[in-house]
């Protein structure tokens, strides 16, 4: 029993971190802000999602279990929020998109 | 077609930001309280509780407009509680002193019990650092933003 929750643990865990790697991957390769803050937002949620239902199935009690719960829930909100406004100041100060059509966003 | 920077969004504009906001800081101030008490347990204490506290703060003051942050607190209320804080910290050094004991010595606090004192005391210089460093950084916050204005 213990082994099978460590072993799910660990799937969990090492795939959460799979997926921050590709995140990380995608800030540095993708070529403006908008596709760089798009891969660190996708990235930051799936990520953590995993990592933390990794963290969960080793919790020694419930308090740890609904502080875990809590950070999730915490960062769900902060970072897709933070991209957002990220994104939005950029736009409104004029950043270029680096796209082949023109007005690939327009109001 | 050469595009011109846009003029700043006013805070109406930003829905998801204001909505979230509101939402988000009465959880920041209460894991500041969270982390001010459990710092007599295990990680936290006053400082972290007052940057936390801070933060959330500072939050209000960049979605909102540094002007309905100071409506909320202004400076007046912090420069007294900043040196509340000071206050606090150092009245405890000066409370042991008198009681016989030496600057901080927690334990004269409580004749009876040492260990009552030293929870007193610890819980009073963190009272105190909270608070000290939750306006020291406002105040830095407002000495910043409030540059060129008037």
């Amino acid at each position: 029993m213990a082994l099978a929750l460590d072993i799910l643990s660990w799937i969990f865990l090492l795939s959460g971190a799979t997926f921050a790697i590709i995140a990380g991957i995608g800030v540095l390769r993708f070529p403006d802000v908008y596709t760089r803050s798009h891969a660190a937002g996708l990235g930051d949620t799936l990520a953590t999602l995993l990592v933390i239902l990794g963290l969960l199935l080793q919790s020694p009690d419930w308090m740890v279990a609904v502080k875990l719960i809590m950070v999730l829930a915490f960062v769900w909100f902060t970072s897709p929020i933070s991209g957002h406004a990220l994104v939005k100041a950029a736009y409104a100060h004029g950043v270029k998109i680096d796209c082949e059509e023109e007005d690939a966003v327009s109001h | 077609m050469s595009e011109e920077p846009k003029a700043p969004m006013k805070v109406r504009e930003m829905v998801v930001l204001r909505v979230t906001a509101k939402m988000l800081i009465p959880f920041i101030l209460l894991y500041a309280l969270y982390v001010q008490f459990h710092g007599d347990f295990g990680p936290g204490g006053g400082f972290q509780a007052g940057v936390i506290t801070a933060a959330g703060l500072i939050l209000y003051g960049l979605v909102f407009g540094l002007d309905q942050l100071k409506r909320a607190v202004p400076q007046r209320v912090l420069e007294i509680t900043l040196a509340i804080g000071l206050l606090m910290y150092g009245g405890t050094g000066w409370v042991t002193l008198l009681l016989g004991g030496n600057f901080l010595e927690y334990g004269y606090l409580a004749q009876h019990h040492p260990v009552h004192g030293q929870h007193y005391g610890i819980a009073m210089i963190e009272g105190g650092v909270g608070v000290g460093v939750a306006s020291g950084l406002l105040v830095i916050y407002y000495a910043l933003a409030g540059r060129g204005r008037r």
